[in-house]
């Protein structure tokens, strides 16, 4: 990289959030002010609304039924590309979080693991089944069978700290299985999550699969809550908040799980595995008689 | 499209429809949940007498044994409430003795034919052997299907041997026995159902089995086969009879198969004009069973005449 | 050849389902053995209700008194879950083989004295005694016997993680399969270590606390499985117990909800089997005379009494007419009545409150322009009793076509496509289970893919098995029963 020209005036970049494949700012053109660690302004980030959260719902759940049909090899593979492509471009995501004030040595870690993280998921994309379903034996002369499918959309709230290594580990087993997410990025530290947005347009994942919002937890997470065409949402979150999302889920019989991870524990690899995974499938039991 | 045996397969069964397995398995298993008891009990077992074709279909019959057999056609036991059977069932040979005996006595002299129970040899044999059973006396004739051309999908020429054999019957019923056992699928004894009866004459039947091979008349393809009948009686109007035959040996087993004429077929088949039982040991049977009701003591087999276990 | 099949003109000549042979009574005579006044069972004990106060429980077929059932207060439901607290440490510490040996006794246990249970649960429920007999008590004590076989095996449960008790787990089942449900609750429970509380049914208590005989006779050690009795109170008392560790509802959407909302502030673990409002879907290729009776099946099963019931049929256009004349005939020797004779297929409903609403909405389908039709029955005089009925002429929009009406009552709707037939199946908050009958293997794959329901069942219907999961998708609820994915939800998974 050569040096900058002297005098020359940078171009700041205009944040905006990710949803259906398109940057947009938020409908209600609201924004608010991000700055970075030593207090400097950075930049202004859509505030969104609920009726963006409607919109990205609407927006994830025309992606849903393709995203779903797709081999999970393919969903492997599509995975596996993002992770390469958050490798090559670490760089950028390591100093936008060491802007926010992470440690250095803690954003390179919490890319690392990032990373290997959607490895990780991309290779269960085709591989869960054989564990969470099965073939029943039951005592008449029927073929039953256990699979499980994709819940729908997804609302994902992702934690403050680590907000990207947070989002990045709440996101990928849930569209590892096929369902559809709307995200709402650490309500602090947005802008790597934006970042990741702009690594999943060039990605192979397809526009509307992952929606990213940005704006404040208060005004959204009521949404989350009961919004009925999400069927699931995974939260990073505090108390009060979890009785509200409990609360709203009631009404639509919401499937709701939280990620109890804190701190450090998003860095080990007891942060993924299966559980998650299972989390947001149903399970759909088929019987068929067995005749001539 | 030209016929072919494959789309005379696909197109008769397309016009017929398919049968489930299980499905028809789980339906009947019903039928043999339900109790029947006291007065009802005894409606049903003498009802059943009087459906049975008392039949002997062996290499050694004799025409005095064919006697013995019209007396308890005649009178199956000594109760002279008990009715008489609907029919005695024998080979051609023995029409004549067997006319002799039960002639103008209402209970009717059937005789298989048509190169039973195989029915391997030519056409025009087993059309000759109708015409002699019949001038020789037979009310009713009881013919098998050809299974080799069925199976290879000449659904025509089965069907047109059918209408053959109608003909040479003249006056007397016919029987058009598929041999469920050797077309295996219920799909396949439905479909035969179908070429049989349409070609068949309001009050001919359409019957199981043989006896001769291992596996006859079950409540599944009896079902099956009165579903076919029920089906083409609501299309067409014309009322085929169902004769199962074989296997059914107790009156247990009798009463579970009135029990599904009565819940598919409904009233109209519960006479010996459209249901019959091809069966030798279950008479007894269900004579043990009147009796029983009647004294309320289990009766010893070697109380009935003709008893094959008299231990 | 006269076709069966491509007729619409309808019959020529009907069929007669007379009398010509009709059935003796043939009333199940085995003594229920039935306790004028059953008391809370408590610490392995039968105890007075700290309430003071009872109820009765009434037989619906006949509105005659059965007994008197303790009415548990909050302070009984407290002392239940005491006992199971007190007895979680020694259960959960038990090696696996031997828990299941409890498991295998009580399986063994309830089969013989299964016809006593099934006349108990017949008198209580209103159900034909066809069906407890051949149902119900024997899938309960399947139950058993299959999650028994799990108790030392549970290593394999889940991959890569140690399954290990929740604690004590809060339980309330329906009055649809009391046993049944009951068993459903507790084996799987007991299997991985978790003590019990459970509230029957307000109207069908009885069958669980003869079931507590057999604990007793099994001795199960005291306090492992507790039954409270009582109604809405007493269900919310034991759902919202602070120390429960999971809760486990089987019930109406409506309850359902209320009860997340309930729990809204806690952490608790929560298995919702909800409401359904199954699609039955029949193409034209169908067998259609297993079809007919899976539709039977489906909807008039326990009077259609059951949460997966198939009350709304889905029939392609081209045999349309064709199904329903053969259902129409099917349901003339359905025989409603005496719950308790051997030949009855359609028992009574089970109490005057949903007798009123199956009635209601009956009414509201009729009102909004849907044609009724009942087969002629007589029904008896005393007791809560409804024709099977048939509703042709129902939209998307109807009543009948939307609200669970959890009774003999099948809204009958037609498609011509098969995406046509997808969109109207999953045209529900519901998810429960959904059944397709059609000869094309591909189809059935396919179909099975896009209907959203937990449970679909192909060319058959309401089929159960304790290694099949059950359990709903969307507001039918979530978690499953039945099978390794069942028992996972009792688990903590370290």
């Amino acid at each position: 990289m050569s040096p900058p020209s002297p005098g020359r005036i940078p171009v700041t970049k205009t944040p905006k959030v990710y949803v259906g494949g398109a940057f947009v700012r938020s409908e209600s053109a609201r924004t608010f002010k991000v700055s970075d660690a030593t207090g400097a302004f950075f930049a202004n980030i859509p505030q969104c609304t609920r009726k963006d959260l409607r919109n990205a719902v609407e927006a994830a759940a025309k992606a849903g039924p393709g995203w779903a049909r797709r081999s999970p090899y393919n969903r492997a593979q599509i995975l596996y590309r993002l992770a390469e492509m958050l490798e090559a471009r670490s760089g950028e995501l390591v100093t936008s979080l060491v802007r926010f004030g992470a440690r250095e040595a803690d954003a390179a870690r919490g890319m690392a693991v990032g990373v290997d993280r959607l490895i990780h998921y991309a290779g269960w994309a085709d591989k869960y089944e054989q564990l969470l379903g099965s073939v029943n034996p039951v005592a008449s002369a029927h073929f039953n069978f256990t699979v499980t499918e994709p819940m729908g959309v997804v609302g994902v709230i992702a934690p403050d700290s680590p907000p990207l290594l947070g989002l990045l580990s709440m996101l990928a087993p849930v569209i590892a299985s096929g369902n559809t997410v709307v995200a709402l990025a650490s309500e602090k530290v947005p802008y790597p999550a934006i970042l990741l947005g702009e690594m999943l347009a060039t990605s192979d994942l397809p526009g509307g699969v992952v929606n990213i919002l940005t704006g404040f937890r208060r005004e959204l997470v009521p949404t989350f809550a009961t919004h009925a065409h999400l069927r699931a949402v995974y939260a990073a979150a505090g108390a009060d908040e979890r009785k509200a999302l409990r609360l709203g889920a009631a009404a639509s019989v919401k499937r709701v799980r939280f990620a109890d991870w804190s701190g450090k524990e998003w860095f080990s690899d007891s942060a993924q595995g299966l559980g998650p995974i299972r989390d947001f499938v149903e399970l759909k039991t088929t019987w068929h008689p067995i005749g001539s | 499209m030209p016929q072919t045996p494959h789309t005379a397969h696909a197109r008769l069964l397309d016009e017929v429809g398919s049968v489930d397995q299980v499905g028809v398995e789980e339906r009947v298993a019903k039928f043999a949940t339900r109790s029947i008891k006291k007065a009802s009990k005894v409606w049903g077992l003498r009802t059943a007498v009087s459906m049975t074709d008392l039949t002997t279909l062996e290499g050694k019959d004799t025409p005095g044994k064919i006697e013995s057999l019209c007396r308890k056609a005649l009178r199956p036991h000594d109760d002279p409430d008990i009715p008489t059977v609907a029919a005695v069932c024998v080979y051609p040979s023995m029409v004549r003795h067997a006319k002799a005996h039960v002639g103008g006595s209402g209970v009717k002299v059937a005789s298989v034919a048509t190169a039973f129970p195989s029915g391997q040899t030519h056409y025009r044999t087993r059309l000759s052997e109708v015409r002699g059973a019949v001038a020789d006396g037979a009310d009713e004739v009881d013919m098998v299907i050809n299974r080799g051309a069925f199976l290879s999908g000449e659904y025509s020429r089965v069907q047109d041997e059918i209408a053959g054999v109608v003909e040479a019957c003249g006056p007397a019923a016919l029987k058009v026995i598929l041999e469920v056992s050797e077309l295996e699928t219920f799909d396949n004894i439905r479909m035969a159902s179908f070429l049989a009866m349409g070609v068949l004459r309001p009050g001919d039947f359409i019957k199981t089995s043989t006896g001769k091979t291992a596996l006859n008349a079950t409540l599944a393809n009896n079902q099956v086969m009165i579903e076919a009948i029920r089906d083409f009686f609501l299309d067409t109007g014309i009322a085929i009879g169902m004769k199962p035959a074989g296997g059914i040996k107790t009156a247990k087993q009798a009463l579970q198969f009135l029990i599904a004429v009565k819940e598919t077929l409904g009233d109209a088949w519960l006479t010996r004009r459209r249901y019959r039982f091809g069966a030798s040991s279950l008479l007894n049977d269900l004579l043990r069973q009147i009796e029983k009701e009647k004294t309320g003591a289990y009766q010893a087999p070697y109380y009935f005449s003709d008893a094959a276990e008299s231990y | 050849m006269p076709s069966a099949r491509k007729t619409s003109s309808g019959p020529r000549s009907g069929l007669i389902f007379g009398d010509l042979w009709e059935f003796d009574p043939a009333p199940e005579t085995a003594d229920p053995k039935l306790k004028a006044r059953y008391d809370l069972f408590i610490g392995g004990r039968f105890v007075r209700p700290r309430s003071g106060r009872t109820f009765d429980s009434i037989n619906p077929a006949n509105e005659a008194k059965l007994a008197e059932i303790a009415l548990a207060g909050p302070a009984d439901v407290d002392a239940a879950y005491r006992s199971a607290a007190d007895a979680f440490k020694a259960w959960a510490a038990l090696p696996g083989r031997e828990r299941g040996k409890y498991l295998y006794r009580i399986a063994r246990l309830l089969q013989d004295r299964a016809r006593e249970f099934a006349v108990a649960e017949t008198l209580d429920g209103g159900k034909p005694i066809r069906e407890s007999r051949d149902f119900d008590v024997p899938m309960a004590a399947a139950h058993f016997f299959y999650h028994a076989g799990w108790a030392d095996k549970l290593e394999y449960v889940a991959p890569g993680r140690i399954a290990r008790p929740l604690g004590v787990v809060g339980q309330v089942i329906p009055w649809n399969f009391p046993l049944l449900m009951l068993a459903w609750k507790l084996a799987p429970a007991l299997a991985m270590g978790n003590c019990v509380v459970l509230k029957p049914a307000e109207t069908t208590s009885i069958t669980a606390l003869k079931f507590a005989e057999i604990l007793q006779d099994a001795e199960l050690p005291a306090g492992v499985v507790n039954f409270v009795t009582g109604a809405g109170e007493t269900g919310a008392a034991v759902m919202g117990h602070p120390s429960a560790a999971k809760v486990a509802f089987t019930g109406s959407t409506e309850v359902g909800k209320a009860i997340m909302r309930q729990l809204a502030g806690t952490d608790r673990k929560m298995t919702m089997e909800l409401g359904g409002k199954a699609a039955n879907i029949v193409f034209d290729d169908a067998p259609i005379d297993q079809a007919v009776e899976g539709i039977v099946n489906g909807i008039f099963f326990n009077q259609g009494h059951v949460c997966c019931a198939g009350s709304r049929l889905l029939v392609h256009e081209p045999v349309a007419g064709q199904v329903i004349s053969k259902l129409r005939n099917r349901i003339r020797v359905l025989r409603v009545g005496d719950p308790l004779d051997k030949n009855t297929d359609l028992g009574a409903i089970n109490s005057r409150e949903q007798l009123g609403r199956i009635r209601r909405l009956v009414a509201s389908g009729v009102r909004e322009g849907a044609l009724m039709y009942q087969p002629p029955c007589r029904l008896p005089e005393r007791g809560y009793y409804f024709p099977p009925t048939l509703f042709t002429r129902v939209t998307q929009s109807h009543r009948i076509a939307r609200e669970e009406i959890f009774g003999p009552v099948l809204s009958i709707l037609t498609f011509r496509t098969v995406d046509e037939a997808i969109e109207k199946a999953n045209n529900t908050p519901y998810g429960l289970s959904a059944g397709v009958w059609t000869d094309k293997g591909s189809r059935i794959l396919r179909m099975s893919t896009e209907l959203k329901a937990g449970v679909v069942w192909a060319n058959t219907f309401n089929k159960f098995d304790p290694s099949s999961p059950f359990g709903g998708y969307r507001e039918s609820g979530f978690g499953r029963e039945g099978g390794r994915q069942g028992l996972l939800d009792y688990a903590h998974l370290a």
